[in-house]
């Protein structure tokens, strides 16, 4: 483009290649004329052209955009939020964010456990992140404007707002322990270290009931084989409760050497141990024994990691038939099952699949149109 | 409003050519560059703003191994900036290499759209960017500098630097606005970032004119890599490259003068990107004075005390203040301080290097400067993570005390005067 557009010739800029000065000019003020620009009527005009035709492409771009991720967003079927209020009580359900393209898109949804391929009930809340238990919901959500501001929204049965704390960064994890009275959210935060482009996640835990907050947990105290873990450029996310509502299980990464480990952590002690390498996004089943996480199993960076079952009582891992790479902390629907999402491929949309916890069986489809699953007992 | 400020601006030229006693017109070249700085800044700034939530979007958490990767691209950089010197001083072709350069970050910008969430791919744009920039900026300094005359030079790099400041400062709301208008329509950033970088490359072919060599002097001989190594053996030029890289040292790099910020005041998320503004904002304001105050006091000793409102950014941020008694001063000489030196050192070199071989030398001059800046990074980062964010200020005073005392007995105290 810049090729076509320039006129003319630049007269003064031949090379000369005669005589040769044997060394260089002296330093000091030994200055040739200065330069000038060239503003002629022929480059003012090419560039007026130029500028007009750039101008037209970001703009028409831009607008092309708009309506192309308008399109993939609401220009579908999808089940719109329908009359009646979405509530987290009622029959066994699937609570999620409906990917599905159409008016619902990005809305809180419900499908029936015994159905989940069935009719889903739409609601008006819009969550980038959900999970509830036993009459109560954590939404992380995204408000966007010209300056994008995220939130933990805690949320009664009626998924009506109870409580609002800003995040610090983009939201990533979100769970809430089974009597729904600790809440615990991971977000990826930019810059918080010298090399410019380097990301950090933060783990936070919130007692629903206290309104204790614990903003980080690299202020944990944290040990492996009895020894402190110094290492000041931690990392946690990941967070799942067990049923004394104290106990948690979360991931722990070190920047040198780059490790990610297994912690049980101590929240009224604010400590946590190091229990096994190699150990990300666990979630714990619902009678406690085991422990479903993402285990890193090859550098590729399309497909790092593969849905295990760590038995705690005996320490053996299980991988799950699922072989595609799952980047999510997997939900127990019972448990005999896990479920978690993945992209569709194309689009703006995710569905959600459940896979046998005993790595036998093969992964089936559970939702479409789906993402973060949460169950509703 | 941008060509009749030009056209003006060209008119005035030739008053500073026949009268460069009073010195000091600001040539149509150095305008032009600067506007090619303004719009070029725009672009990179647009795609600086959204990449940390295209790249969430994107990656999820593999992201998280990702920052080691910038080392690698810091020493491609370093060694693109000094051959892209040495290749426009030996071709006399510093308009061919800049615009290369501003050629290069503009087309990489298309490149997000097309890689999609690939690492590698990812990884690669952002090196082609980053040597895009570490071509350009010492050919450019080297036109800037070759486009004034000596009296004017810290004049001419201020005009520059308020107008490249100005794209600094517009660049991430235009970013923000396209955003909130499109929302996870990346590509619309990065192909309006494409467009903005390509008014910027055209700005540069069109209407800014590189140096014509002298007759009677052949570029190519004079700016062999053993010419451009002997300007090392010029005193007063190694001397300030001495103390650029030693200043650099015990300069904190902005990130962290804003996370300090932020932990003591405690300032909200969403609030964090808009710290930046305050120091541009200062700085586009002071950059012009600045450089009219350098060219006549002395551009060696402006850069010298430039970093005494470092120092007080420093005191300021270990002291006791809180609150906009902490942020307002803070931001405001933290601006002070990159008007005083920034473009006043680029002034301080340019007008003492041989024309054939600015190029060369400016590319050295920043080369030390960046090293010492890396150190500085890393070392800020191993003392705040060892001794927390309080006591790595303090050490970075003390470093920068130091360094200015020593650079004071280098540069001396009556040759602070000169050039």
């Amino acid at each position: 483009m810049a090729v076509d557009t320039e006129p003319g010739e630049h007269p003064d800029e031949t090379e000369d290649t005669g005589d040769i000065a044997e060394r260089p000019e002296p330093a000091g003020p030994v200055e040739p004329e200065p330069v000038a620009a060239v503003f002629t009527r022929g480059r003012v005009i090419a560039f007026v052209v130029a500028l007009v035709v750039l101008a037209g492409v970001g703009v028409g771009y831009t607008l092309h955009a708009v309506k192309r991720e308008d399109d993939k967003r609401y220009g579908g079927s999808g089940t719109a939020p329908g009359a009646a209020p979405l509530t987290l009580a009622g029959p066994r359900r699937l609570l999620f964010r409906s990917t599905e393209s159409g008016p619902g898109y990005g809305h809180l949804a419900t499908v029936a456990a015994a159905d989940p391929g069935g009719a889903r009930q739409v609601g008006d809340r819009t969550c980038d992140r959900v999970y509830a238990a036993n009459g109560t919901a954590l939404c992380l959500t995204v408000e966007r404007g010209v300056i994008a501001r995220n939130y933990a929204l805690i949320l009664d049965g009626t998924l009506h707002e109870v409580r609002r704390i800003e995040l610090s960064g983009t939201p990533n994890r979100a769970r809430l322990s089974a009597s729904g009275r600790m809440a615990s959210w991971t977000v990826f935060v930019y810059g918080d270290s010298y090399a410019a482009s380097s990301f950090s996640t933060r783990t936070s835990i919130l007692d629903t009931r206290t309104g204790d907050l614990v903003e980080s947990l690299e202020d944990f105290a944290v040990t492996r084989d009895g020894k402190d873990v110094r290492t000041p450029d931690r990392n946690f996310w990941g967070v799942t409760f067990a049923a004394d509502d104290n106990t948690f299980y979360a991931t722990m990464s070190t920047a040198n050497p780059t490790r990610t480990y297994l912690v049980r952590g101590d929240l009224k002690a604010r400590s946590a141990v190091v229990l096994r390498d190699n150990v990300e996004c666990p979630s714990l089943s619902p009678d406690g024994t085991r422990l479903v996480f993402k285990k890193k199993v090859s550098d590729d960076p399309r497909k790092p990691w593969r849905l295990n079952v760590l038995d705690l009582a005996s320490g053996q891992e299980t991988p799950l038939a699922e072989t595609r790479s799952v980047d999510d902390q997997a939900i127990w629907l019972d448990d005999a099952a896990v479920a978690y999402d993945l992209p569709t491929g194309s689009g703006a949309g995710s569905d959600v699949w459940s896979v046998p916890a005993d790595g036998g069986g093969a992964p089936t489809r559970l939702i479409a149109g789906a993402f973060s699953p949460a169950p509703l007992r | 409003m941008y060509l009749s400020s030009s056209r003006s601006q060209d008119t005035a030229t030739g008053i500073g050519r026949t009268g460069p006693r009073t010195g000091a017109a600001i040539t149509g070249n150095v305008i032009a560059l600067g506007l090619v700085s303004l719009v070029t800044d725009i672009s990179s700034e647009m795609v600086t703003a959204v990449m940390p939530v295209y790249l969430v979007a994107g990656l999820g958490l593999s992201i998280l191994q990702f920052g080691f990767l910038d080392g690698l691209y810091s020493g491609v950089t370093v060694f693109l900036r000094l051959a892209g010197g040495h290749i426009a001083d030996r071709f006399a072709a510093r308009k061919t290499v800049a615009a290369t350069g501003y050629g290069l970050s503009a087309v990489s910008k298309l490149g997000f759209p097309a890689v999609g969430a690939s690492v590698p791919g990812i990884g690669t744009l952002l090196a082609v960017d980053r040597a895009g920039k570490g071509l350009r900026t010492a050919p450019r300094d080297a036109l800037i500098s070759l486009s004034s005359t000596p009296e004017a030079q810290g004049r001419a790099f201020g005009v520059h630097r308020a107008l490249d400041t100005v794209g600094a400062f517009t660049g991430p709301l235009i970013a923000f606005m396209i955003l909130s208008a499109v929302a996870t329509a990346y590509d619309a950033v990065f192909v309006v970032s494409f467009c903005v970088g390509m008014v910027g490359l055209l700005m540069m072919v069109l209407f800014v004119r590189d140096r014509p060599t002298p007759a009677g002097e052949s570029a190519r001989t004079a700016a062999s890599w053993r010419a451009g190594a002997r300007l090392l053996r010029d005193a007063p030029f190694r001397r300030l490259c001495l103390c650029a890289a030693l200043l650099g040292v015990a300069t904190v790099s902005d990130a962290f003068v804003y996370l300090v910020l932020q932990r003591k005041l405690d300032i909200a998320a969403h609030w964090f990107p808009l710290l930046p503004l305050g120091t541009t904002g200062t700085y586009l304001l002071l950059a012009i004075p600045a450089g009219r105050l350098a060219d006549r006091w002395g551009r060696r000793r402006m850069f010298l005390a430039g970093h005494a409102a470092l120092g007080g950014v420093y005191m300021l941020l270990a002291g006791p203040f809180d609150g906009l008694a902490l942020l307002v001063p803070t931001l405001m000489l933290h601006g002070v301080f990159y008007a005083m030196t920034d473009g006043v050192l680029m002034a301080a070199a340019g007008a003492g290097l041989p024309p054939a071989l600015r190029t060369s030398g400016l590319a050295v001059l920043q080369t030390g400067q960046a090293a010492g800046r890396f150190v500085s990074s890393v070392a800020f980062g191993a003392a705040w993570t060892r001794w927390g964010p309080e006591r790595a200020v303090v050490w970075s005073g003390a470093a920068l005390a130091c360094a200015v005392a020593v650079s004071l007995v280098v540069m001396g105290g009556a040759r602070l005067r000169g050039r």
